[in-house]
C-alpha cells in the first residue's frame, strides 16, 4: 500500500522557498538580461505563492489581496523592463548584464 | 534738557567738519577748507566752554553727568551705550584738546600753504580731534577704545602724510604696529574687566573697583599701562615717536606732543580706583618705568642734531615724568604737567615748524644759528617755551615739575634723584637747541649749504601772521599756565579742588614740612639753571668741548638693536611661525579635506556598475537580516 502523504500547507511554503532560491541563484549566476529578468519573475511568483499559502493558513484574506497588487506591479515592471532589454539587444545583440556599467563609480 | 547734555556736541562738531570736508573739501580748496576745519574745532571749543560753565555751576559732589546718545551694542548680557561722561577730568582734557587744537588748525592754514593735499590734511586733522574727544569723553571703556584706535589711525595717516617718500611711509607703519602691541594690553584689560565686573561703564567699574581682588586689579592696571606705554611712548615701546616726526610739524605738535601721547596718562588717571586697589608694587612699576624713560630719553636728546628729534625725545622724557606722577599717586600733578606740557611743547613744536618754514625745510640744527634777529616772534616765543620746560620760575613748567618731584621725593629719594638729574639734562639739551638755533653765528650760508643745493643763498624770513598768532597765544599760556595749581597754601590749588570729585581720595596725601618743600623747589630751580649755564658755556661761549657721544646720537642703539634683532633672529622666528602655520595649522585643515576625499574615492569603488554584484549585495543582506531575526526569535 502506497501511503499517499497528505498535502499540507508546509509543502507549498517549501515549494515557494525552492522557487525563490532558484530565482535568486539564477539572477546571480546568469548574464543574459532576459534570463535574469525571468529569474526575477520567478522570485516574485514564489513570494506570491507564499502569500496565498499563508492566507489559507491564517484565514486572512489580506494575503490574497496583496497578490493582486503584486501582479499589477509585475505587469508594469514587465512592460518597462522588457522595453529596456529589447532596446538594448537591438543595439547590441550579444550584450550581457555586465556590459551595462555606465553608472560605475 | 540740561545744558550738560550738550556734551555730545563737543565731538559731533569736528565729526561734522570731517564729513563736510570729505564731501566737498577738494572743491573748497585752499584756504576755505582750512578755515572750515578751524571753525569746526573752534566751535567744539565753545561747546566745551558751555559744558564747562554748566559743570562749574553744579555742586562739587554732583559734577558728574552721563549722557547716553544711543545704545551701541546689546549682545546677551553685554550692553554698551554710546555715552559721554562730563566730569572735571574729561572736560579739562576736552578744553585743552579743542583749545590747542584750534590754534594748531589755524597755524596749519599758514604752514600747509601751497601743499597739493591741503584739504586732505584738514580732513585728517578734524577726524583726529573727533577721535581724541571720543577717547576722553567716552562713558565706558569701549567708547574710549574707539577713540583710542581712531587717534592711532589718524596718527598713521598723518605721520605718513607725505607718503611718496619711503621713510615717511615706513615711519607711519612703525607708529601703527608699535601701537598695536599696546592695544593688545588695553583689549586684554577690557576683557578682564568685563569678566570680573560684567560691565565696561566707568561709573560701574570704578565704583566696584574696591571689591576687586588685588591680583585682578593689578593685572588690569598693568595691562592698561601696557596700552598706555604704546600710546604714550614709554619704555620699551617709545621707538615710534622719534620716527613719527616725519609727519608735518603741526601734526607733531597736536598729536605727538599735546594730545594723543598724553591719552595714556589720562587713562591711568581715569582708572585711579583700580590702581588704588592693586598691590603696592603695581604703581611702583609705573613710577619706575616713567622715571627711567624720562632719564633715558633725556640722555638721547642731548646728542640729537635734528631739531624735531630733540623735541620728540624731550616729549618722551616729559611723558615719563607724568607716569612717574601717576605711579606715585600724584594724579593732579600728572594732569597739571600734562596741561602745561601741552602748552609749552606744542609751542616749541610750532616754533620749530616756523623755523623750518623760514629755513626752507632745513631741520639740521648745525646749519642754523643766529635766527633770533631774523625771526623775532618765533625766537621770543620759543624762548618762553624753553624757560618753561627748563623749570625756571615763574614759568609754568617749574610749578608742575616741582610738584611731581615733591611726590617722588616723598615716595622714594631714588625716584627724586633720577627725576632731578633728568630735569638738569632737560634744561641742558633745550638750552643747546636754543643756542644752536637762535644764537651764535649764522651757519646756513656756509660752503656746505651751497654745495648741497647750489641754489641762491638761503634767506630765513619770519613766518606769516597765521603761524605767529598761535605761537604768541601759546607762549602766553606757557607763561601763566602754572597759575592753575600754585603750591601755596589756601585756595590757589585750583586744579586739585577741581579734580577732587573724580579722584575720590585716590590722590595720595603727603605730609612734607614747608621747609623741605621750599628746599626741593630751590634745588629743582637750581638744577634747571645749572643745565642752562652749562649749555651756555659749551655752546654759546664755547669754553668747553661739547660731549656728544655717538652712542647717544644713535639713541643708545636701542632702535637699531631692535631692528637688527627683528631682521635676524626675529625674522627667523617669524619664519618658523609661518612654517608652523603652513604645515601644522593649514596641514590639519587640508588633511581633513584630504581624508574625506580619499574616503570618497575608496567608497566610490563599491559602485561597480555590475548589476549582479548589486544583486549579490542585496541577497547577502537579506540572508544576514534573516539570520539575525531567526536567531533572535529562537532565543
Amino acid at each position: 500500500m502506497i501511503a499517499i502523504a497528505e498535502v499540507t500547507p508546509a509543502w507549498y511554503l517549501v515549494l515557494g522557498a525552492i522557487l525563490f532560491s532558484i530565482g535568486t541563484v539564477g539572477l546571480l549566476v546568469r548574464r543574459n538580461p532576459l534570463v535574469m529578468f525571468m529569474c526575477i519573475e520567478l522570485m516574485l511568483n514564489a513570494v506570491t505563492l507564499t502569500f496565498v499559502t499563508f492566507s489559507r493558513m491564517l484565514h486572512d484574506v489580506n494575503g490574497q489581496s496583496v497578490v493582486v497588487f503584486v501582479l499589477v506591479v509585475a505587469a508594469a515592471e514587465v512592460v518597462v523592463g522588457l522595453g529596456i532589454i529589447v532596446a538594448l539587444l537591438r543595439k547590441q545583440p550579444t550584450a550581457t548584464a555586465d556590459d551595462l556599467n555606465v553608472l560605475r563609480g | 534738557m540740561k545744558t550738560l547734555d550738550l556734551v555730545w556736541l563737543v565731538p559731533a562738531l569736528p565729526l561734522a567738519g570731517f564729513v563736510v570736508l570729505v564731501a566737498v573739501g577738494r572743491r573748497l580748496g585752499e584756504p576755505v577748507a582750512g578755515w572750515l576745519a578751524t571753525a569746526a574745532c573752534g566751535s567744539a571749543f565753545l561747546a566745551t566752554l558751555v559744558v564747562f560753565a554748566a559743570l562749574v555751576g553744579e555742586d562739587p559732589e554732583h559734577r558728574r553727568h552721563v549722557y547716553d546718545l544711543f545704545e551701541w551694542l546689546n549682545v546677551g548680557g553685554f550692553e554698551v551705550q554710546l555715552g559721554f561722561l562730563a566730569d572735571p577730568l574729561s572736560i579739562t582734557m576736552a578744553l585743552f584738546i579743542t583749545g590747542i587744537g584750534t590754534l594748531i588748525h589755524l597755524y596749519s592754514i599758514g604752514y600747509m600753504h601751497g601743499d597739493p593735499k591741503f584739504s586732505k590734511f584738514f580732513v585728517y586733522l578734524n577726524l583726529f580731534v573727533f577721535s581724541m574727544l571720543m577717547l576722553v569723553l567716552g562713558s565706558n571703556m569701549l567708547v574710549t577704545f574707539l577713540g583710542w584706535e581712531g587717534v592711532g589711525a589718524c596718527s598713521y595717516l598723518l605721520v605718513s602724510f607725505w607718503f611718496s617718500k619711503d621713510a615717511n611711509a615706513s615711519a607711519g607703519k612703525k607708529a601703527f604696529v608699535t601701537n598695536r602691541i599696546g592695544d593688545w594690553g588695553f583689549m586684554t584689560a577690557m576683557f578682564l574687566t568685563f569678566a570680573t565686573i560684567g560691565s565696561l561703564d566707568y561709573s560701574v567699574v570704578l565704583e566696584r573697583a574696591p571689591e576687586m581682588a588685588p591680583v585682578t586689579a593689578t593685572a588690569i592696571a598693568l595691562l592698561l599701562f601696557v596700552g598706555a606705554c604704546g600710546k604714550s611712548a614709554q619704555l620699551p615701546l617709545f621707538v615710534w615717536l622719534p620716527d613719527a616726526m616725519a609727519g608735518p610739524t603741526p601734526v607733531s605738535a597736536l598729536i605727538h606732543a599735546a594730545t594723543m601721547v598724553t591719552s595714556g596718562v589720562y587713562l591711568m588717571t581715569r582708572v585711579s580706583p583700580i590702581l588704588a586697589q592693586s598691590y603696592t608694587w603695581g604703581p611702583e612699576v609705573i613710577a619706575w618705568v616713567g622715571v627711567v624713560t624720562a632719564l633715558f630719553a633725556a640722555t638721547i636728546a642731548v646728542a640729537q642734531t635734528d631739531i624735531k628729534r630733540v623735541l620728540a625725545y624731550s616729549t618722551v622724557s616729559q611723558l615719563g615724568y607724568m607716569f612717574l606722577a601717576v605711579g606715585t599717586g600724584a594724579y593732579v600733578a600728572a594732569i597739571f604737567h600734562m596741561v602745561t606740557h601741552a602748552f609749552f611743547k606744542a609751542l616749541m613744536f610750532l616754533g620749530s615748524g616756523s623755523v623750518n618754514h623760514g629755513m626752507h625745510d632745513e631741520q639740521d640744527m648745525r646749519r642754523m644759528g643766529g635766527l633770533r634777529k631774523l625771526m623775532p616772534i618765533t625766537a621770543v616765543t620759543f624762548i618762553v617755551g624753553w624757560l618753561a620746560i627748563s623749570g625756571v620760575p615763574p614759568f609754568s613748567g617749574f610749578w608742575s615739575k616741582d610738584e611731581i618731584l615733591l611726590f617722588a621725593y616723598d615716595k622714594s629719594p631714588a625716584l627724586w634723584a633720577i627725576g632731578l638729574i633728568t630735569a638738569l639734562l632737560t634744561a641742558f639739551y633745550m638750552s643747546r637747541l636754543i643756542f644752536m638755533v637762535f644764537y651764535g653765528e649764522p651757519r646756513w650760508g656756509d660752503a656746505e649749504g651751497h654745495a648741497k643745493g647750489g641754489e641762491a643763498p638761503l634767506e630765513p624770513t619770519e613766518s606769516p601772521w597765521l603761524m605767529t598768532v598761535p605761537l604768541v597765544v601759546l607762549a602766553g599760556l606757557a607763561l601763566v599756565g602754572g597759575g592753575l595749581n600754585l603750591p601755596f597754601t589756601g585756595d590757589v590749588h585750583f586744579l586739585e579742588h577741581w579734580l577732587e570729585p573724580v579722584l575720590e581720595g585716590n590722590e595720595r596725601v603727603i605730609d612734607v614740612a614747608t621747609g623741605t618743600k621750599v628746599g626741593l623747589a630751590v634745588i629743582a630751580a637750581l638744577a634747571g639753571l645749572g643745565g642752562i649755564i652749562l649749555a651756555a658755556r659749551v655752546y654759546l661761549q664755547k669754553r668747553l668741548q661739547p660731549v656728544e657721544p655717538a652712542i647717544l646720537a644713535e639713541g643708545w642703539r636701542y632702535d637699531s638693536t631692535i631692528s637688527a634683532f627683528m631682521g635676524g633672529p626675529g625674522q627667523q622666528g617669524f619664519d618658523a611661525v609661518a612654517t608652523f602655520d603652513r604645515t601644522a595649522i593649514d596641514g590639519a585643515v587640508n588633511g581633513v579635506a584630504g581624508a574625506v576625499r580619499g574616503g570618497g574615492k575608496g567608497l566610490r569603488l563599491l559602485q561597480t556598475g555590475f548589476v549582479r554584484s548589486y544583486a549579490l549585495g542585496v541577497a547577502v543582506g537579506v540572508v544576514g537580516l534573516l539570520a539575525y531575526f531567526l536567531t533572535r526569535a529562537g532565543i
